[in-house]
């Protein structure tokens, strides 16, 4: 097989132990190289797309919207509207003319219609270009109707993702500090960067309420507008995942005072320490208060319970899949460092890992954590994936659904670990649910059809 | 009646895609093409991974990935850039540019760019052949763009001479079963044909040892250069524009007989398809679609009890509503809406064609609607059906009856790529499909259960 890499892209790839580290990233995507990066609108949209009692308008030509209609796995406890797709369906007189007047009557019309508690207006690259004044609508649409409505600055070609989680952050940042929080408990918390896929949050707030913790908002999974709105009040920001809300708990942070921490919710091994961080944060900030105690042996109490549980139905699919081989290419690398672990605790090797926005930082400890020869890739395509992928003989790859095909064409196996999936894998019980997906899929026996096997 | 309706200002789940979107698609049923945007990186994305989840198929989209910058300079070094990349990566035989509402609208000349680069690149070798559609996104469907993709493939590539034997076989956007069966019923006949596109191996493929980074199939360049020289053309869509489209142009520019059909779905549309092909080619229906046909007209029979009067919403692209209409018409199911997101204009025209003295009353049409308006109007109706893609799936469930999927996009089950809606044998399918689907509902509804019809 041929050199995999377009010239431009080499040092966008490291293999642990060849060289010394060194990754460039965070590069704009180069031109014809089909990359599996979405943009800055797809960014914004995945943040905000929770809230579930907020009307979400795409102020664009119909394409954005449409692409995006319920992709996600969000799900709500309560309202759906962030299910159904709203756009402004720009037409070419608009265009020309500008959207303005066509944005603000549509938003009358739909606030009247769906009585939203805020909305969320996107900008996609075409208003950019025109020069739409988002924010003069917004806000007169607001004095109109008093219902807050929010600019989303998320014109595509603005930058990568990572542009939009910032004018995700930006426009949720507007909420906050707007409620009343009276009664909010010191031991409480606000939940960043989970999404409710497949009803996860509701998993991970019943461990914090286990272990006597108040939630005082799902920012971005079962999200509801009020709780977003005295979010300043809770005692602690808990993000999970790698890029997309760290900005707002900074911002929260250096306004309102509210620290934050880092965590994973995915293996046992990163979901019990983001349990016991949160304990240990509060044992540490109210050093004198027995509650704070209290909370550490309900944690170490649950972990236990959780643990002892899980383990031994782990065991059938440890010893499956033992010494099998997964790549990973995900959007956020994070969860990339879980993945790993998570797949050496059923005894499985990765042998290739990537993600669609890392930093430098990130590759530095992905490199650290993974054995020698791993393949540690930035910003892949289609091409380079399908290359690793034989050249590694992968057992399994772990992607979302743009990954899928390249997988499935060469008989590979595959688990969807994306914001599209169903299934819920975050939390002790999402490990089980991992491993059992993996089996499942390596398991199989239409793999021994496949050419791949055939030859043999 | 068959105007937007209620006049809404905005859209709400949408039954239509973009344009850019349309012309990927047409693009990658030509042999050795690259499907390229020219706009920034999340269009393209946001493309394929709305059409693997129809086809279960790597489909590989590349773009320009504009930034800022050239957003206000204006994109052409990064296409040229885009293009050689591609070229190097993929050594395609073509690659097919489509514009996107962002460089339509900082009014990119694509054209000139290409013109540039062909001087750039003199006397290299290995360069693909290029064709580029505009498609600026802030108007019509991704209808539209697949048929001017088209379009401008004929334009810029058929080349005349001396006629040959061939007919050009145009089937507009179907499946990838429904491609395979015009191949082998144009076979049957004896007919050189072209088809174009033809996505029955591009989107329906193989399990691969190798993998290809263009999949194998799709018409090929040459065939598309000779379509200048066939002696007729067959063109399906009876929504399809007056003025501009691939059989129009090949009229025009090369005096070939364009003959415009509807889909040919269900037995009249079918019937008109195979009445033509037998003049053409001077044979008779071969046997094997005799037959089928006779086994559809008695499974017609068979079932017709089950459908006599139910009441049936159909949506999706404008010709593909048309077939469907025409093909529950003729079954007895009363089509009680017919809705398209599209906007051709002729759509209630091509029903009341289709559908001829065989409804009692005619079905309010609407064009340009979204499926909140579908909703709106369907609640009072009270449908017995709804048969559509996949998109219409939370109105069926808001109303508790059964959903056909047909057409584009099927998300929710395997499998898209492979429903047959066309010819007898797609007929078979989806009478069948039909039938079952009210047996089981009234089975299900039942407190019963007769295991009987
Ligand atoms: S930016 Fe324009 S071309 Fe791209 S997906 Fe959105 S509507 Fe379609």
């Amino acid at each position: 097989m041929e050199a995999v890499a377009l010239k431009d892209r080499e040092n966008q790839i490291h293999v642990k132990g060849e060289a010394p580290f060194n990754i460039v990233c965070n590069k704009d995507s180069l031109a014809g190289a089909v990359s599996q990066r979405a943009c800055v609108f797809c960014g914004s949209r995945v943040v905000l797309y929770p809230i579930a009692d907020a009307l979400h308008l795409v102020h664009g030509p119909i394409g954005c919207a449409v692409y995006t209609w319920d992709i996600r796995g969000a799900l709500s406890s309560g309202p759906e509207l962030h299910r159904l797709s709203f756009s402004t369906d720009l037409q070419e007189m608009d265009v020309i003319f500008g959207g303005e007047k066509k944005l603000r009557r549509a938003l009358l019309e739909l606030i009247e219609r769906h009585s939203p508690k805020a909305a969320f207006v996107y900008s996609t690259c075409i208003v950019g270009i025109i020069g739409d004044d988002l924010e003069a609508v917004c806000n007169k649409v607001t004095e109109e109707t008093g219902i807050s409505v929010i600019p989303v600055q998320s014109e595509g070609f603005k930058g990568n993702k990572r542009a939009g989680y910032q004018a995700a952050c930006d426009a949720m940042f507007r909420l906050i500090g707007t409620g009343d929080t009276v009664g909010i408990s010191k031991y409480s918390l606000n939940i960043l960067g989970d999404f409710n896929l497949a009803g996860e949050i509701w998993m991970i707030r019943e461990y914090y309420e286990k272990m006597g913790i108040e939630v005082v908002a799902n920012i971005t999974g079962d999200g509801r507008v009020d709780d977003i709105r005295k979010a300043h009040g809770a005692g602690l920001n808990v993000v999970q995942c790698s890029g997309s809300t760290m900005q707002l708990a900074n911002m929260m942070e250096e306004e309102y005072g509210v620290p934050s921490l880092r965590v994973s919710y995915f293996g046992i091994e990163d979901m019990s320490e983001a349990l016991y961080d949160i304990a240990r944060f509060f044992q540490q900030k109210y050093p004198d208060d027995p509650e704070a105690d209290r909370i550490m042996e309900r944690t170490k109490a649950l972990v236990q319970e959780k643990v002892r549980e899980l383990v031994p139905k782990l065991e059938k699919y440890r010893k499956a899949l033992a010494g099998k081989k997964a790549a990973i290419y995900v959007g956020g690398s994070f969860k990339a460092f879980s993945l790993v672990k998570a797949f050496r605790l059923v005894d499985m090797e990765v042998v290739m890992v990537g993600s669609q926005t890392g930093t430098e930082e990130d590759y530095r400890e992905l490199e650290a954590i993974t054995d020698p020869g791993t393949i540690i890739i930035d910003d892949a395509n289609p091409l380079e994936l399908n290359s690793f992928l034989t050249e590694k003989g992968v057992d399994i790859f772990v992607g979302g659904v743009k990954e899928r095909p390249i997988a499935y064409k060469l008989g590979i196996g595959f688990c969807d670990h994306n914001h599209e999936r169903k299934e819920a894998l975050a939390g002790f019980e999402g490990m089980l649910n991992f491993a059992q997906e993996v089996y499942s899929s390596v398991m199989s026996p239409v793999w021994r059809f496949v050419p791949r096997n055939q030859e043999k | 009646m068959s105007k937007k309706h209620p006049d809404y200002i905005s859209t709400t789940n949408a039954c239509k895609l973009c344009k850019p979107l349309g012309a990927c698609l047409a693009f990658k049923g030509i042999e050795g093409t690259v499907p390229y945007l020219h706009g920034s990186q999340g269009c393209a994305t946001y493309m394929r991974r709305y059409i693997i989840s129809h086809y279960n198929e790597p489909i590989d989209i590349a773009s320009s990935s504009l930034s800022e910058k050239n957003a206000i300079y204006g994109g052409g070094p990064n296409l040229k850039m885009g293009l050689t990349n591609v070229a190097e990566k993929y050594r395609p035989a073509m690659i097919g540019i489509a514009t996107t509402c962002l460089t339509e609208t900082i009014g990119d000349d694509v054209p000139m760019y290409l013109k540039e680069y062909a001087r750039d690149t003199e006397g290299s070798e290995g360069l693909p052949e290029f064709v580029n559609v505009s498609t600026p996104s802030y108007s019509g469907t991704h209808m539209e763009g697949f048929h001017g993709a088209i379009h401008e493939v004929i334009r810029q590539k058929a080349e005349g001479g001396p006629q040959a034997e061939t007919v050009n076989l145009l089937p507009g956007f179907v499946s990838s079963a429904d491609y395979r069966l015009l191949k082998e019923i144009m076979a049957a006949f004896g007919l050189n044909s072209t088809m174009l596109p033809d996505l029955s191996e591009t989107m329906d493929g193989q399990a691969l040892l190798e993998y290809e980074k263009i999949q194998s199939g799709g018409t090929p360049l040459a065939a598309i250069g000779a379509m200048g020289r066939s002696k007729a053309t067959i063109e399906f869509g009876r929504t399809l524009s007056g003025e501009e489209s691939g059989g129009l142009s090949l009229q025009k520019k090369f005096s070939i007989n364009n003959h415009r059909l509807g889909i040919p779905i269900g037995i009249e549309e079918t019937d008109r398809f195979f009445e033509l092909l037998s003049t053409l080619s001077g044979r008779p229906m071969p046997e094997k679609y005799a037959k089928e046909r006779g086994r559809l007209v008695d499974a017609y029979v068979d079932g017709h009890k089950y459908l006599f009067g139910k009441k049936a919403i159909i949506c999706g692209e404008e010709d593909l509503v048309v077939g469907m209409t025409a093909f529950l018409a003729e079954i007895g199911v009363f089509p009680i809406i017919c809705a398209s997101g599209g906007t051709s204009g002729r759509l209630a025209e091509a029903i009341a064609e289709v559908t001829g003295d065989m409804l009692s009353g005619q079905p309010a049409i609407y064009e340009g609607v979204d499926f909140f308006d579908i909703a709106e109007v369907a609640e009072t109706l009270g449908p017995d059906l709804l048969i559509g893609h996949s998109k219409g799936y939370p109105l069926a469930r808001k109303l508790n009856i059964p959903l056909i999927r047909v057409g584009f996009p099927v998300h929710d089950r395997v499998g898209g790529q492979r429903i047959l809606h066309l010819g007898y044998s797609g007929a078979q399918q989806l009478f069948d499909q039909v039938a079952n689907a009210f047996i089981a509902k009234k089975q299900a509804d039942s407190d019963v259960g007769y295991s009987y019809m």
